[in-house]
């Protein structure tokens, strides 16, 4: 069961904050923060069909969590999602054409391993 | 040209230290209010509705709400593999958070996993933000 539950929090959460980043990139940056913008800007995001989809997969992975906490200790639950950072580079550099230099590379593998040593 | 990178980095600065800080604080209330309200598998979202009732649950579920917009914000102008690297941070926080507040031993393998974190967060934060729409490299 803990098992299942880590499978479907790193699969809602590479899908969720890929969407994201796909969809913040689009609108592009946000350099207005007064109140009325911020309002005006998230009504615009709460119609746009990738944000929801990707709001959709982090309620998901959130609702996921919190069963896997309520069963297991924060330190079984954190690492076991270390898998996204490899998988969310992965797809950043093709689907959002990042530039992936190796300098980000060796960071997200030591973010990678780090997080899966903290279970220990 | 200069003022404008500077001027994108301390944006990304101040962002990334938002969604880091709303994260972690969220998960530690979240987790502190859940150890009170008992096993949550089940079918039923009733479940998941009564926990809300945990005001450390609710405010756990505010920080997260505060840390998903914070982290959208960011990830209007800075690169996907560049922010969740960088916001990893956050688990080295967390570590500390229980050992000081909770008294949580670290292991050996927990000292050296937060070392590789820290590690990785220094290599990637040393890359632009910006590279996918011509922000440039350092």
């Amino acid at each position: 069961m803990k098992w299942l539950l880590v499978g479907v929090i790193v699969a809602a959460t590479t899908l969720g904050e890929v969407f994201q980043a796909v969809a913040m990139k689009r609108h592009g940056e946000i350099r207005d923060f007064r109140p009325g913008a911020l309002g005006r800007l998230l009504g615009l995001l709460a119609r746009n069909r990738l944000i929801l989809l990707s709001v959709a997969a982090m309620a998901v992975s959130f609702f996921a969590f919190m069963a896997l906490l309520s069963v297991s200790d924060l330190s079984f639950a954190v690492p076991a999602t270390a898998a996204t950072y490899v998988l969310e580079t992965v797809l950043a550099k093709y689907l959002l054409k990042e530039q992936i230099s190796r300098g980000r590379w060796a960071g997200a593998w030591l973010v990678a391993c780090g997080v899966a040593l903290l279970s220990l | 040209m200069d003022t404008r990178s500077a001027a994108l980095r301390l944006k990304t600065r101040v962002f990334t230290i938002l969604v880091v800080l709303s994260n972690v604080l969220g998960n530690f209330s979240l987790s502190w209010g859940l150890r009170r309200v008992g096993s949550l598998l089940s079918v039923s979202p009733l479940a998941y509705i009564e926990a809300l009732g945990n005001p450390w649950v609710a405010l756990g579920v505010s920080l997260l709400i505060l840390w998903l917009l914070s982290h959208m914000a960011l990830l209007s102008w800075a690169d996907l593999s560049y922010v969740l690297p960088v916001t990893s941070i956050g688990y080295v926080l967390a570590a500390v958070v229980g050992r000081v507040f909770l008294h949580e031993h670290i292991s050996t393998a927990r000292w050296a996993g937060i070392l590789l974190i820290v590690t990785g967060v220094a290599l990637v934060a040393r890359t632009a933000p910006r590279t996918a729409h011509g922000g440039g490299r350092r």
